[in-house]
């Protein structure tokens, strides 16, 4: 290290050297620009200002709110006021059509489909599917076969009510009795019968065992699944005579849906979502293509 | 080619790292490329402020200003043709047009555009212009900046700046008019009921303005432009650039009436040629990056020959081959069609014929199909295969447009269009100007399908137009 009494001033910029030395090595006082001064000056100002007008510091009960109490949150419910305000008018029209009045105005259609299809994904893709297609247990809502129906007032009666739901008095029980395991039929009764259901639905089968669980068919089964297998809509019994299946079509898992049967509960959601929303989600879901 | 390094700027050891440029004061000049200037400016200056102006009557479903570019309605209008979002493409192939047209004209003539068409130019010329008329010429704007803050300096500068910010305001204003309907926007400008958008464009335009045309002038020219440093790229031997015939000048020196020419050049170093330069060069050191070939001090010197009596031309357009001719006493040499120019020319006119089709060949209805992925295909209780699909129908035309939708190659298909069940073939009418998105759902017999995908075709006619738009499709099912 040196030191010198005065400082020493490089020649070339004119600015004051360090009085230190390291490794040969000298450095310059050249202060920064005066422009970089009176930016760095102003952004103080600025953030004392931010300080004071917004909020800024984190306490342990909350933050310093700032002088023009301004809110994110409150930001937010502002916002949505004025998207809620924008809507009005569509869902005023919407909801003063009938479903098939809605159905063939074009604009209010868009409008529907657009909205069912956002509440479609929040409220109903976990179980249904993210386009609607459904998986073993739950149906899908793309095709053609409908346990309840597939008509605008079966559409929103099932979503209002749901199905076998707990909480809702009006929701739809049907229940597929447990004819292995409460001991209705015996293990044999139940292979034939299920012989006779691939049969129906045009699969291969056992021509000997199917037409054993013929008679166990018509004994036990067409109550609710109809002649031929051909369903009841009524009493919620799917149609057996198709390829369409909720917990799958082949001997194995008809056979265990007949021992043991499985019944899948969708929620009633008229507590949940408002008259409009649930109008909103029967146009979509009937738009799907298997509207009837 | 001559050095591209400013003559003065020649490294001492001594010297500073850097030091302040002085600031150029051009002088006025007169003379036919000034003429050129102030023609070419007027003209380039019209057309900005005129164009939004123009009406062009498009029917009652669009709007009637001749150039528009309509940001909330997505669409750009130019006279006949209508730019959708997806057609910006046409957009940057005019650019690329406009780009290879430069090389062109750059390797023909050099830094034409700087000098004459550029708009930082016309603006400081523009802005010049205003400066000499409030405080005089070159001579006097020196005195003045020098002189004490007066009452009298403190309004002539007033005045300048106020004129400029008014230019500025013209300026960012006009810009507006092409993206809004200028006889609906201007008297909101001035009512206050114009959008923010606006004034905030308006006030960024009219400092930019003002920040570049009044205080960076040369400096954008010479230290921003990225064109300044990759012009020399299209430069060759052949190019026309503002020369200094120095073997004709040299050697300079001061001359006396009545003396004569022997023994020395005919530059009499007056320097006239320096003041009136719009970058602050000499020209006398050869070719430099800053130079913006407008020869203004062509115009200078040649003023300046007709005083003492000697013929144009010490200072001139010329080529560095015609240079070295000159130089060696031999005729000039036009070499205008070289491998460089007749290149750039092939791909100037073949981009501009691919913009030209593009733009004439468009069609006025357009079709795309995106077909349902989630998922791919729906099994019908009667063993059918079922795609769905997502037509998107552009009308392109400000007319409605009745179309049938049918299929190609799908003889077993059934086509429904969502809210047209049961039509055999579906016909709709589609609203001017707008995009249509339908739901079709097209259903196969399962014994048609045969474990691969059937690739075919949605044919959508518009039988007013007699015009038929085929857009590919694909038929999914389970692959075996």
């Amino acid at each position: 290290m040196s030191t010198a009494d005065k400082p020493e001033i490089d020649a070339i910029t004119g600015s004051k050297i360090h009085p230190h030395e390291w490794d040969g090595i000298r450095e310059l006082e050249t202060p920064p620009p005066r422009w970089w001064v009176l930016t760095f000056a102003a952004c103080v100002i600025f953030s004392l200002a931010w300080w004071v007008l917004y909020p800024a510091w984190p306490s342990f009960s909350g933050y310093t709110p700032g002088v023009l109490g301004y809110s994110t949150r409150a930001e937010l419910a502002q916002t949505m006021a004025a998207v809620t305000a924008a809507q009005a008018p569509m869902n005023d029209r919407l909801a003063k059509l009938d479903y098939a009045a809605a159905a063939a105005d074009a604009d209010v259609m868009n409008f529907a489909t657009a909205g069912g299809r956002a509440l479609f994904a929040e409220n109903c893709a976990q179980c249904h599917g993210s386009g609607a297609q459904g998986n073993v247990g739950f149906p899908n809502l793309l095709d053609d076969d409908w346990v309840w129906g597939g008509d605008y007032a079966t559409l929103q009666a099932t979503i209002e009510h749901g199905i076998r739901a707990a909480n809702d008095v009006d929701t739809r029980q049907s229940l597929m009795p447990a004819f292995g395991k409460d001991g209705m039929l015996t293990r044999e009764q139940v292979a034939d019968v299920t012989q006779y259901v691939l049969a129906l639905s045009g699969q291969t089968a056992d021509a000997a065992a199917a037409g054993r669980g013929e008679a166990v068919f018509a004994e036990q089964c067409v109550s609710c699944h109809g002649e031929k297998g051909a369903g009841n809509r009524e009493l919620g019994g799917p149609k057996l005579a198709d390829g369409i299946w909720l917990y799958g079509g082949d001997a194995k898992a008809i056979e265990a849906q007949v021992w043991n049967p499985r019944a899948g509960v969708m929620p009633a959601w008229a507590g949940r979502l408002d008259a409009l929303a649930i109008k909103k989600l029967v146009l979509y879901v009937h738009s799907l293509g298997g509207g009837e | 080619m001559a050095s591209l390094q400013p003559a003065a700027a020649e490294p001492q050891e001594d010297s500073p790292l850097w030091f302040a440029r002085p600031p150029v004061v051009p002088k006025k000049v007169k003379g036919p490329f000034r003429r050129i200037k102030w023609a070419v400016m007027t003209v380039l200056l019209a057309i900005y402020w005129g164009v939004p102006w123009l009406r062009f009557d498009r029917g009652p479903f669009a709007p009637d200003q001749a150039v528009l570019i309509d940001l909330p309605g997505r669409k750009a209008y130019f006279l006949w043709f209508e730019i959708w979002p997806q057609e910006i493409y046409i957009i940057t192939g005019l650019l690329i047009v406009a780009a290879i047209g430069l090389f062109f004209v750059t390797a023909m003539l050099g830094r034409v555009w700087c000098g004459f068409a550029c708009p930082q130019t016309v603006w400081t010329d523009l802005f010049m212009m205003v400066e000499r008329w409030v405080e005089g010429d070159r001579a006097q704007r020196l005195r003045l900046a020098k002189a004490p803050w007066t009452v009298s300096k403190i309004a002539q500068r007033l005045a300048k700046h106020s004129l400029w910010i008014a230019i500025g305001l013209a300026t960012g204003g006009a810009w507006i008019l092409y993206f809004n309907d200028a006889p609906t926007v201007m008297p909101q400008l001035f009512l206050g009921t114009a959008g923010a958008g606006v004034y905030i464009t308006i006030g960024l335009l009219t400092f930019s303005t003002y920040l570049l045309a009044g205080w960076a002038r040369e400096s954008v020219c010479t230290f921003m432009c990225p064109y300044a440093r990759f012009q020399s790229a299209m430069f060759d031997r052949d190019t026309l650039v503002v020369s200094y015939r120095d073997w004709r000048g040299e050697k300079r020196g001061k001359h006396k009436a009545g003396d004569g020419w022997e023994g020395r050049g005919h530059c009499i170093d007056c320097r006239q040629c320096v003041e009136v330069c719009p970058t602050g060069i000499d020209i006398r050191g050869g070719l430099q990056m800053s130079c913006i070939s407008c020869g203004l001090c062509v115009d200078a010197c040649d003023g300046i020959m007709d005083k003492v009596g000697l013929p144009h031309g010490l200072i001139g357009y010329d080529t560095e081959r015609n240079m070295a001719l000159g130089a060696a006493g031999k005729p000039r040499q036009w070499h205008f069609i070289r491998l460089r120019t007749l290149g750039y020319f092939v791909v100037f006119a073949a981009a501009g014929a691919a913009v030209l089709w593009a733009l004439l060949a468009r069609s006025p209805l357009e079709a795309s199909v995106l077909p349902d992925r989630n998922p791919l295909f729906v099994r019908l209780s009667d063993g059918d295969l079922r795609n769905g699909y997502t037509l998107k129908l552009l009308n392109k035309t400000n007319q409605p447009q009745h179309i049938i939708i049918s299929l190609d190659g799908l003889a077993q298909g059934q086509l429904t269009v969502l809210g047209h069940e049961g039509e055999a073939a579906p016909s709709l009418e589609l609203a001017p100007d707008t995009v249509a998105a339908l739901r079709l759902f097209v259903r196969l017999d399962t014994d048609q399908w045969a474990g691969e995908p059937i690739d075919y075709h949605f044919n959508i006619h518009d039988a007013a137009r007699d015009l038929t738009v085929t857009t590919p499709a694909r038929f999914e099912g389970p692959r075996q």
